[in-house]
């Protein structure tokens, strides 16, 4: 109960901090909405059938967009702010600290989404006719919370390099890309496939476009929280032997 | 000659201490790999959307991400002084605002030619375009034209980050403009009128179109007017940079808000 009521609260303190910031909240909605502009362009002029397939990608990549950069570096924040000794000493599991914060970064991405979604209805005339609304909403918050867990993982990954955000922001196009958001997996090599089923956004793209168009979502759901959730077990393990290491040699300061 | 030696000596140091993104473990992701991906992701949509050649989109991406080092750098070097707590101490000194500001921007432009470069040969080897080899050179004339005009972007936008706090969510934005408007991914002739006339006013869109005609065989004087209008533009860019960082200078000792965003 403890642990539930610390990343409740955990979210909710750092989601409002996020909405506090131009550059996590601001930008994080109306960058990707360049990109999905850009992407409205090119299918409304050579393939307009696939404008609600391109709508709903350019939506989603604002969650990953709001989530790289910022969890590839949530470790240097605390950091920077003097705080990161305290946090890892405090008697919570450092991961129950770290979790909130991501997730926190990932909900920010509904608010891009939503924009983005609304940008396409507004100004490219996207009307979205969503078949199974409970299901997509359904596959959303999994999604949300699946990339959330995936910046946990960044998070954690990246903690012995003092330039994370830039690794982090590394990792924004790739995702875009090889994980279906506006581009179909069938376009890619052979190779990529395998790369883009081991990352939960593949798999939340999937229940959401499944959820819109009236197919069945619920079996993408159920891989891209399983993905998810190993995320969060290799961050915690991986969290635990990092820890340990930088209590041993008091390197977590990386002074 | 003391002139000289800040132009030179000043601006480059200034730019190694101030532009903190020349280390490695930035470098590498954000200048190297970061613009193939978005080469990248630009020819996928492209083949997905079935519009245009490969060529289009590796042309306008390599040439629109030298925004990046030039808009960012040039911010970081000069509205970076405020956050090193050093703006003062610099409008103090008596040296020529001209060396002063402008030094800072050579080792950007050649940063940012640097990029555009490296983007436009790796991103072209990895999708396969052909470019004529008698366009090389021509080509290398564009990219440092459009770097150069990118950072009189970055020299207002520098200005602007004497006043606006988040300098970083700004450069963003302006990032994100030069990618819908500059023809970067979309024809001008696909963008609604109004677009296509405001890109006319910001650099890389007479570059980038430069480019795409010497890379589809045409000879440099042909596009000799896009470049001209580039660095026009450009030009412009840093004359209005450069008189509003005077500006916000005098303004700041008349007001004492040299500090205050």
């Amino acid at each position: 109960m403890n642990s539930a009521r610390l990343l409740l609260l955990g979210w909710a303190l750092h989601f409002k901090m996020l909405s506090r910031s131009s550059f996590n909240s601001v930008l994080a909605v109306i960058y990707p909405g360049f990109f999905a502009t850009v992407a409205f362009f090119l299918y409304r002029e050579g393939n307009p059938h696939a404008l609600l397939y391109a709508s709903l990608g350019a939506s989603v990549m604002g969650i990953w967009g709001a989530t790289s950069t910022a969890a590839g570096g949530a470790l240097q924040r605390e950091r920077w702010h003097g705080t990161l000794e305290l946090l890892v000493a405090s008697p919570a599991h450092f991961s129950l600290v770290m979790l909130p914060v991501t997730l926190a970064m990932s909900t920010i991405g509904i608010y891009s989404m939503a924009a983005t979604l609304a940008w396409g209805r507004i100004v490219f005339g996207v009307s979205l006719h969503i078949a199974h609304p409970l299901s997509f909403c359904l596959a959303v918050v999994v999604t949300v919370v699946a990339i959330g867990m995936c910046g946990f993982l960044l998070a954690v990954a990246f903690v012995r390099y003092r330039t994370a955000w830039a690794l982090g922001n590394l990792l924004e196009y790739p995702v875009w890309l090889i994980c279906g958001f506006l581009v179909p997996l069938s376009l890619f090599p052979g190779w990529v496939r395998p790369i883009s089923w081991l990352l939960a956004p593949t798999w939340g793209m999937r229940a959401i476009r499944e959820a819109a168009i009236g197919g069945s979502s619920l079996p993408d759901v159920g891989v891209c929280a399983g993905i998810g959730a190993a995320y969060t077990l290799i961050g915690v393990l991986v969290l635990g032997r990092l820890l340990h290491a930088a209590r041993e040699r008091a390197t977590l300061a990386l002074t | 000659m003391s002139g000289l030696r800040i132009f030179f000596i000043g601006g480059a140091i200034a730019y190694r201490g101030l532009f903190n993104w020349l280390s490695p473990w930035i470098f590498v992701p954000t200048f190297l790999v970061a613009p193939i991906f978005q080469i990248l992701l630009f020819v996928y949509i492209g083949r997905s959307a079935h519009v245009r050649s490969d060529s289009f989109y590796v042309v306008g991406n390599a040439l629109q991400y030298a925004a990046i080092p030039c808009v960012f750098a040039m911010s970081n070097t000069i509205a970076g002084e405020r956050f090193q707590k050093t703006l003062g101490y610099i409008l103090a000194t008596p040296a020529g605002r001209l060396p002063l500001f402008l030094g800072r921007s050579l080792p950007v432009i050649v940063n940012g030619i640097f990029v555009s470069a490296f983007a436009f040969a790796v991103g072209g080897a990895i999708v396969g375009i052909h470019v004529p080899a008698s366009a090389v050179g021509s080509l290398a004339l564009v990219i440092a034209v459009c770097a150069a005009s990118c950072t009189g972007l970055g020299l207002f936008s520098a200005a602007l980050g004497l006043r606006v706090r988040e300098t970083a969510t700004l450069n963003n934005i302006v990032f994100g403009l030069l990618l819908v408007f500059c023809g970067t991914n979309v024809p001008l002739d696909e963008l609604p009128g109004w677009m296509s006339f405001a890109s006319q006013g910001m650099p890389l869109t007479h570059g980038i179109e430069a480019a795409r005609r010497l890379a589809g065989g045409q000879s440099l004087g042909t596009v000799g007017g896009l470049i001209g209008a580039e660095a026009l533009v450009g030009g412009a860019y840093g004359l209005l940079g450069f008189g509003l960082l005077r500006f916000m200078e005098w303004q700041s000792r008349r007001l004492a808000t040299l500090e205050t965003a």
